[in-house]
C-alpha cells in the first residue's frame, strides 16, 4: 500500500491523465440519465438515520431533484452510511452494498465516518470507513441537517454526470486492500456463507 | 400495414403510460403537499434502470417472468381497439374480442408469478401470493359486469360496445355495473386501498424484489404499457370509446385522475381485508346490477 507523499503524488498525476472532455456522447446522455434518477436504499446505520426521513419526504421532498428511496438493494443506487459504524453494522453495510448492481454510489453522513468523530476510542466501532468501503461523498456535521444531505446530494449528482463518481470500479480494482482491511476487523468470514432455501427452515415461511 | 399500425400503438402506449406515471407522481406530490418529481421523471428513472447491470441470476425462468409480463402486456394493448368509429389504430382486434382480453389480462401476472417464484425471495414470494389472492378477489366483480356488458350488447367485441353508447353511456346507463368495475380497476392500477402487492413497508417491493437493471426497466416499461391498455379498456366499455386522439387522452386521463385521487385519499388494507370487500360489497352490486339489467 503507498502512503503519504507517494500517495498524495499518484492521485495528482492519476488527475492530469484522466481526460473527461472526450467522453462520447451516449456516455454523456446515460451519465446525465443516472444524475437524474437515484434510488436510495431506505437503510439507516446510526444515529443519522433519523434525518434521512424528513429528507425524503415533504417537508424537504428530495423527489423534486429525482432522488427517491428504494426498498431492497437489488433496485437501489446509492447507499448512506449514516453515522458510526459498529462492527456488527459493518457486516451488514458490506454484504449490502456488494449486492447492490453497478454503478453503485455510498454516501457517507457525519464526521464518525470521516475519522471515527466522537467514537474515536470505541472497542467496537470503525474509525475510517474509507478503509473498509469506497466513498463517493462526504456529508460532515454531526448530525448534518436535510439541507446538507441534499447538497451533498447535489454534489454527488454534479460528480455522476461529469462521470467522476467511480468508486464501485475504485472497489473492484483495489478488493484486496479492502478485503484485508475487513478482515482485519471482522476475521475470515467477513459475510456469511448464502443459502438459498434458508427461509424454508427454523421458523421460515 | 398493420405492422406499422401495431408499432404505432406501443409508441403511443410507452411514452402516453409513462408520462401519465409521471404525472401519477408529481399529483400525489401535491396532494402530500410537495414539489414532486418532473412529469418525465418515469422516463429517467427506466434509462437510468437499461443502463444498470444485473447483479442477479436465478435460472432461465426468472428471466422469463418478466418478459411474459411484458409479452401479456402488449398483446392486451393490441388487442383493444383504441377508437370505435376508425379504421386505424384497431390492432388485432379484429381476430379477437373482449373474452380474448379477459384471458389476456392475467397472462402478465401469471408469468411474473412462476419467475418470482424461482427467485425464493420470502418477500417476492409473499408479494406474489398476495397479488394472486387480489387477483380473483377483482376479477369476480369486474367479470359478472363486464358478462353483463356483453349480454346487454348481444356482442362481445369491443368497438360495438363502445359505439352502442352513443346516447347515454354506459357509466351512467349501468351505474351498478360500473362502480364494483371501478372498484375492480382501481384494484388493478395497483392503487390504494387494494395496494397490497407492493406494499413498501411491508413486504418491500413485493414481486419486484430480486429484479435489478435491466428486468426492472423491462417491468416499469410494462407497467406503464399495461396500465394504458386497462385505461383504453375501461373507456371503452363504460365511458362511451373514443372517436379521436384528444377524446382518448381525455377520457383515460380523466379516469387515470379520479383513480390517483381515490388512492391518495384512502390508506391501505390488508390483504384478506382487501380480498373480504372486493368479495362482498362490488360482487353483491355487481350481481344486483346483472339481474337489473338483463331483466329491463
Amino acid at each position: 500500500m503507498i502512503e503519504g507523499f507517494l500517495k498524495e503524488q499518484q492521485t495528482l498525476e492519476g488527475d492530469l491523465n484522466s481526460d473527461t472532455s472526450h467522453k462520447s456522447s451516449v456516455e454523456y446522455l446515460i451519465n446525465w440519465f443516472r444524475r437524474r434518477s437515484i434510488f436510495v436504499l431506505a437503510y439507516g446505520t446510526g444515529c443519522g438515520a433519523i434525518e434521512m426521513p424528513p429528507t425524503f419526504t415533504s417537508r424537504y421532498d428530495a423527489e423534486r431533484l429525482g432522488i427517491r428511496g428504494a426498498a431492497t438493494p437489488r433496485q437501489a443506487d446509492v447507499i448512506i452510511v449514516s453515522g458510526y459504524c459498529s462492527y456488527k453494522t459493518l457486516r451488514r453495510i458490506i454484504r449490502t452494498y456488494e449486492q447492490m448492481s453497478n454503478p453503485k454510489y455510498l454516501l457517507a453522513l457525519g464526521s464518525c465516518t470521516v475519522n471515527g468523530g466522537m467514537y474515536w476510542d470505541s472497542y467496537n466501532t470503525i474509525k475510517k470507513l474509507e478503509d473498509y468501503l469506497p466513498v463517493d461523498m462526504y456529508v460532515n456535521g454531526c448530525m448534518p441537517r436535510p439541507e446538507s444531505i441534499l447538497e451533498g446530494f447535489i454534489a454527488l449528482q454534479k460528480e455522476i454526470a461529469d462521470g467522476k463518481a467511480s468508486s464501485w470500479e475504485k472497489y473492484e480494482e483495489n478488493y484486496e486492500f479492502y478485503r484485508k482491511n475487513q478482515e482485519a476487523v471482522l476475521g475470515k468470514k467477513v459475510s456469511p456463507e448464502y443459502e438459498t432455501n434458508w427461509y424454508l427452515y427454523d421458523g421460515g415461511v | 400495414m398493420i405492422l406499422f399500425d401495431l408499432f404505432l400503438i406501443l409508441l403511443i402506449a410507452y411514452s402516453v403510460g409513462f408520462l401519465y406515471y409521471g404525472l401519477y407522481r408529481n399529483i400525489t406530490a401535491r396532494f402530500q403537499r410537495r414539489f414532486g418529481p418532473p412529469i418525465t421523471q418515469s422516463f429517467y428513472d427506466s434509462i437510468k434502470f437499461f443502463s444498470k447491470e444485473d447483479s442477479t441470476s436465478h435460472g432461465w425462468m426468472f428471466y422469463l417472468g418478466p418478459i411474459i409480463m411484458m409479452t401479456g402486456a402488449i398483446t392486451t394493448l393490441f388487442f383493444i381497439p383504441f377508437f370505435y368509429d376508425r379504421a386505424d389504430f384497431r390492432g388485432l382486434s379484429d381476430y379477437g374480442n373482449l373474452f380474448v382480453v379477459l384471458y389476456l389480462l392475467v397472462v402478465g401476472p401469471l408469468g411474473n408469478a412462476l419467475g418470482v417464484g424461482v427467485s425464493g425471495n420470502p418477500f417476492a414470494v409473499m408479494g406474489v401470493t398476495r397479488g394472486l389472492s387480489r387477483l380473483f378477489a377483482m376479477e369476480l366483480p369486474f367479470y359478472i359486469a363486464v358478462i353483463a356488458l356483453i349480454s346487454i350488447n348481444q356482442s362481445a367485441d369491443i368497438a360495438t360496445i363502445a359505439s352502442n353508447q352513443h346516447e347515454t353511456i354506459n357509466a351512467i346507463a349501468y351505474p351498478l355495473l360500473f362502480i364494483p368495475a371501478l372498484f375492480a380497476f382501481i384494484g388493478m392500477m395497483g392503487q390504494s386501498p387494494f395496494d397490497v402487492v407492493g406494499a413498501p413497508v411491508e413486504v418491500y417491493s413485493g414481486p419486484a424484489a430480486e429484479f435489478s437493471g435491466k428486468f426492472l426497466a423491462l417491468l416499469m416499461s410494462q407497467g406503464a404499457i399495461f396500465s394504458f391498455a386497462k385505461l383504453v379498456l375501461m373507456v371503452n366499455l363504460f365511458l362511451g370509446g373514443a372517436s379521436g386522439f384528444m377524446e382518448l387522452l381525455l377520457k383515460t386521463f380523466l379516469l387515470f385522475l379520479f383513480v390517483i385521487a381515490f388512492g391518495s385519499l384512502y390508506g391501505r388494507f390488508k390483504t384478506p381485508q382487501s380480498i373480504d370487500f372486493l368479495l362482498k360489497v362490488p360482487t353483491v352490486i355487481a350481481i344486483v346490477g346483472l339481474i337489473l339489467a338483463t331483466w329491463s
